[in-house]
């Protein structure tokens, strides 16, 4: 089950702290897997409180892949290249991908598996629980990315982004529903590619 | 490319002002009222959506408009993308109402789906979910067609479980249990209706439905799986998908019993299979059975979770024979692989529950290895193999060092460039740490290629591998892995080489004729006489000797290497390693160990590749760890005197390795002496005596006649300190020393001195110099003074001369005006 999914920025934004990422887009699928191990989930805390904590993961989450995905472009040699409208699936092909660990309270209780997808300056992230198939995560964060480039222009200038969010929520709900990752083959892919290009026509 | 004007929507929608923003809700409130889902509607909900979410802090919407929103969500006439835009909101906004929503009366399913990612979201607590739970599972239980469940069902319940389990009682999860076997054993092999209508005149066709094919075209041969492929799928087949999709998170989840029940559970199947001949609904007349039908154990009766365990298990090894296809699509080949790794690993887990399944699973797995091994595309689909090996190969007495050998030698070594796959095989060995520790010796021998791994992904290994060190460690590796770490940043590099080497296309002339003199390190790689060099470097297996002669000139050689970003990072995270390693091997280190190390600290304190900052923080790191290895085990200063004589007396050392310098003469200073080891003479005394004179005096004439100096003022007064603490220890040592120490007022005033130490050091030397001559005017006072006992061992009195010199004095001094204010009374 994973546990959310994220849109985020990995150039630099004005306004932001160095080495920041801002949050374009992020589902949270339900409550964290390590607090029903704790079986007191956040006791003391308001919704308000809570949500804020939220936050303030995923924010730390985005920072970390932006800081991975930047060293591991460097020693890669690759340049952060300009983005070519139009191009999104060349994009995708180029795009650097990785996974890194965080540990157990650092800070989700149960420790997290962070799988990342850089497309030029767009980054894709799935904050999955520790022992998640990867090679499924990996697809269905291709699959992702690929529904949101073509549908959200998400590399030109435009702010589609932000205000047709709710393309992205159809996309999940369908490719991930609530966090499940799916073993699609390709027929069951081209279903629900169907299905999700209808909602998107409208 | 991130555009500004998505930046200012952001902070508009987080800017916004309360009374803007209570308009734009009553705005809202007055669309949605009248059923009115233009695009004005749509439009004003994804802003709505914006403003609530792009903040961290919750906003709090209207109760009207809330509920209004509510009653859209639930309602199954409201066209998708109002119901996405609600649920979307709601999730985000505050107040939450949990309690509000039920999906009681809701049949659409594509409405409870909805509706369920807002409880979930939301749900702060178990209770929170137990309707929501109840409610699904009893959809399930009504005998309804199966169109009316609502295909997110299972991965809906697959969040409430990983949330609360104990949200399902036994009754609930025998039921799903049941589901779960009909759904993966047992859904059509028949296509689905296909939805097309015939043409113009013709009418809609009934067409005979078409089999199901395998990924490679033929026609499928057995029951249905997620590798089966159709122009559509019935209903039972997408639940079959989702649910081989959950059934891992299932079995972890509640497959969980002691082996004494899988014992019972054995007998029972046992018995069942007796009694019963042949029950299973899924043999289809006509069709081609492949293995696993036809050798599918009879279970109808077996109780529910068995049964699904058999039946998870005959669907695994479907997918592994499946998995042999060649696949048409791209695509179903990834699935394939992906498809491996579950079903290997849920054989693994359900082996774990019921050991009699080893005797079955492993003829499979087995053979699956075999085929596999060859091919390294398939290396992520090895590790749960392994995984499998590991934990029931002694159950089944199978060999499983070919496994082992091929993971520990062949990957690291051939794909420390895939990132994911180093990822998961850190986590293999992470997870394994304990058994392959003891168990597999290949695992500490390979420690050179496990480290590849590293030297190539440091920013995103860093923390495993941090993990993994004392693992690796043990009295035979330590002194290899000590020199592998300094090198790292070298192994960075060569691997680099490695690649371009290999990727550049058959060499463009033999480069025989070249000489030893070669232009950048990508030739040198490609020479033979620097052969010797990088295969040691980029050795597989622990063995081959702890370092190598020509260290210096490898480092040479790869000098245009320093400066690349992967170089550079891997040298970032050598410190931290190295402070583990000392930090473990301390813990089961010999003497002789800590002699050996405490030489290998010298002799590579000055070898090591050239990178900005690398040697001044590898050096930090021993000066460190050398006051720790000393007071372990002080003996080694008698024991290495000709080495650390060599080492003080090359006034070179201070300054290129300054720290480590002034830690060495403190050290000296602190250990040399009969209460640490009874071997210390007054000859050895005075030879370290008149080496650190020598420095002393060298360093403070160069200053003089050339340039400022280049070293700090806590080398002088460091120097100064081990001299007296020495002359305390010989006393016919000490007139040499006072009157040296007298000289530091001249040597004070000096011009250049005074030019470059600020005043306060100079103060501090001086200070220091006359304490110091004060003190040894009392040699026994001295001999107390400047070697505390070693009982004396608490944290503060001794660790620092600087520190521990003070003090004492404070408290001598204070004895003697005790004593004096008592004469004069």
């Amino acid at each position: 089950m994973v546990h959310c999914f994220l849109i985020h920025t990995l150039g630099p934004v004005s306004g932001l702290p160095v080495g920041g990422s801002r949050i374009l887009f992020s589902r949270v699928f339900g409550p964290e897997e390590g607090e029903a191990l704790l079986n007191t989930p956040a006791p003391d805390l308001c919704p308000e409180e809570r949500r804020l904590l939220q936050r303030e993961k995923l924010a730390l989450v985005t920072r970390q892949v932006r800081s991975v995905c930047g060293l591991q472009r460097e020693a890669g040699g690759r340049p952060a290249v300009e983005a070519v409208l139009g191009d999104e699936s060349a994009a995708l092909m180029d795009a650097d991908s990785g996974v890194f660990r965080l540990g157990a309270g650092d800070p989700f209780p149960g420790g997290v598996t962070v799988l990342w997808l850089a497309v030029q300056a767009v980054g894709f992230t799935l904050v999955c629980p520790p022992h998640e198939n990867l090679l499924l995560g990996e697809s269905a964060l291709r699959s992702l990315a690929r529904v949101c480039l073509e549908n959200l222009r998400l590399l030109g200038p435009g702010s589609e982004v932000v205000l047709k969010s709710d393309r992205i929520e159809a996309a999940l709900n369908r490719l991930l529903p609530h966090g499940q990752l799916l073993f699609l083959n390709h027929r069951f892919a081209q279903i629900l590619d169907k299905d999700l290009a209808a909602y998107m026509a409208k | 490319m991130y555009a500004s004007g998505t930046e200012s929507l952001i902070k508009q929608a987080r800017e916004i002002q309360e009374e803007e923003l209570q308009k734009f809700y009553s705005r809202i409130s007055k669309l949605v009222h009248t059923k009115d889902y233009g695009n004005e509607t749509v439009d004003s909900l994804q802003r709505l959506h914006l403003i609530v979410s792009a903040t961290k802090y919750g906003r709090t919407i209207p109760s009207d408009l809330y509920k209004k929103l509510q009653a859209l969500l639930c309602s199954p006439s409201t066209p998708e993308q109002i119901q996405v835009l609600c649920s979307g909101t709601l999730r985000e906004s505050l107040p939450i109402r949990v309690h509000n929503l039920s999906t009681e009366d809701i049949q659409d399913s594509r409405t409870i789906n909805y509706v369920a990612a807002v409880i979930l979201a939301q749900a702060g607590h178990k209770n929170d979910l137990t309707a929501l739970s109840n409610q699904l599972l009893k959809s399930l239980e009504s005998r309804q067609p199966e169109c009316q469940i609502s295909r997110h069902v299972l991965p809906i319940l697959s969040k409430v479980i990983s949330f609360s389990p104990e949200c399902l009682t036994e009754d609930h999860i025998n039921l799903v249990n049941r589901k779960l076997v009909d759904w993966l054993r047992y859904a059509s092999v028949q296509q689905g209706a296909s939805m097309s209508s015939g043409g113009f005149f013709t009418g809609p066709r009934s067409r005979q439905p078409a089999p199901l094919t395998e990924v490679d075209g033929a026609v499928a041969g057995d029951f249905f799986t997620v590798l089966c492929v159709g122009q559509s799928y019935t209903e039972d087949q997408w639940m079959n998908m989702y649910a081989f999709s959950m059934i891992r998170k299932w079995l972890l989840t509640y497959d969980t019993e002691g082996t004494g029940n899988a014992d019972a559970a054995h007998l029972k199947r046992a018995h069942y299979m007796q009694s019963l001949s042949q029950d299973d609904r899924s043999e289809v007349d006509g069709s081609v059975m492949s293995m696993v039908s036809a050798t599918s154990s009879s279970s109808r009766l077996l109780p529910p979770k068995e049964r699904l365990r058999e039946k998870a298990f005959e669907y695994c090894h479907r997918l592994i024979e499946q998995s042999d296809r060649k696949a048409q699509k791209k695509a179903d080949t990834e699935l394939q692989k992906a498809c491996l790794v579950e079903a290997v690993t849920v054989m693994d887990i359900i082996c774990k529950e019921d050991p009699s399944f080893v005797y079955r699973a492993f003829p499979c797995i087995k053979a699956l290895y075999g085929r596999l091994n060859a091919e390294l595309a398939f290396a992520r689909v090895v590790l749960p193999i392994a995984q499998f090996y590991l934990n029931h190969s002694e159950t089944a007495a199978v060999d499983s060092e070919a496994v082992f050998r091929q993971l520990f030698s062949q990957f690291p070594g051939e794909l420390f460039n895939e990132s994911l796959l180093a990822f998961e095989f850190t986590q293999f060995c992470r997870a394994n740490v304990a058994v392959l520790q003891e168990g597999v010796a290949l695992y500490r021998q390979s420690f050179p290629n496990l480290l590849k791994f590293l030297a190539w992904n440091s920013p995103a290994l860093i923390s495993e591998f941090a993990e993994l060190l004392p693992s690796l460690l043990c009295p035979e590796t330590a002194i290899e892995v000590l020199h592998s770490l300094l090198d790292l940043p070298c192994l960075a590099a060569a691997l680099d080489l490695q690649l371009r080497s290999a990727s550049l296309q058959a060499p463009e002339k033999t480069l025989w004729d070249q000489g030893p003199k070669v232009t950048s390190s990508l030739e040198a790689f490609r020479q033979p006489s620097y052969r010797g060099m990088f295969l040691y470097i980029l050795r597989p297996e622990a063995g081959t000797g702890d370092t190598i002669d020509r260290l210096s000139l490898l480092h040479e050689v790869l000098a245009d290497m320093a400066e690349s970003p992967r170089t550079v990072q891997c040298a970032q995270t050598v410190p931290v390693l190295l402070h583990l390693f000392f930090n473990t091997v301390v813990q089961f280190a010999d003497k002789k160990l800590i002699n050996q190390l405490v030489l290998i600290l010298l002799e590579r304190s000055g070898l090591l590749f050239n990178i900005r900052n690398y040697k001044t923080e590898v050096q930090r790191v021993f000066s460190s760890h050398l006051l720790v290895l000393c007071k372990l085990h002080p003996s080694l200063i008698v024991e290495q005197s000709r080495e650390l004589i060599d080492f003080t007396c090359t006034t070179a050392n201070i300054y290129s390795k300054e720290d480590l310098y002034i830690h060495m003469v403190w050290v000296i200073g602190e250990y040399l002496s009969v209460s640490h080891d009874a071997r210390c003479t007054v000859e050895q005394i005075t030879s370290f005596f008149e080496t650190l004179e020598a420095v002393l005096f060298e360093i403070m004439q160069v200053r003089q006649l050339a340039g400022p100096p280049r070293y700090s003022p806590r080398l002088i007064t460091v120097l100064m300190t081990t001299l007296a603490k020495l002359a305390s220890r010989s006393q016919d040592l000490i007139p040499r020393v006072s009157l040296f120490l007298s000289k530091m007022r001249s040597f004070a005033r000096s011009a250049t001195v005074a030019s470059c130490f600020s005043e306060e050091d100079l103060e501090e030397i001086l200070t220091r110099a006359h304490e110091l001559i004060n003190l040894l005017k009392l040699p026994s006072v001295a001999q107390f003074v400047l070697a505390p006992s070693a009982r004396g061992d608490s944290p503060r009195w001794h660790r620092d001369s600087n520190a521990s010199l003070p003090l004492s004095m404070r408290t001598v001094s204070s004895l003697l005006h005790k004593h004096g204010s008592f004469q004069h009374c």
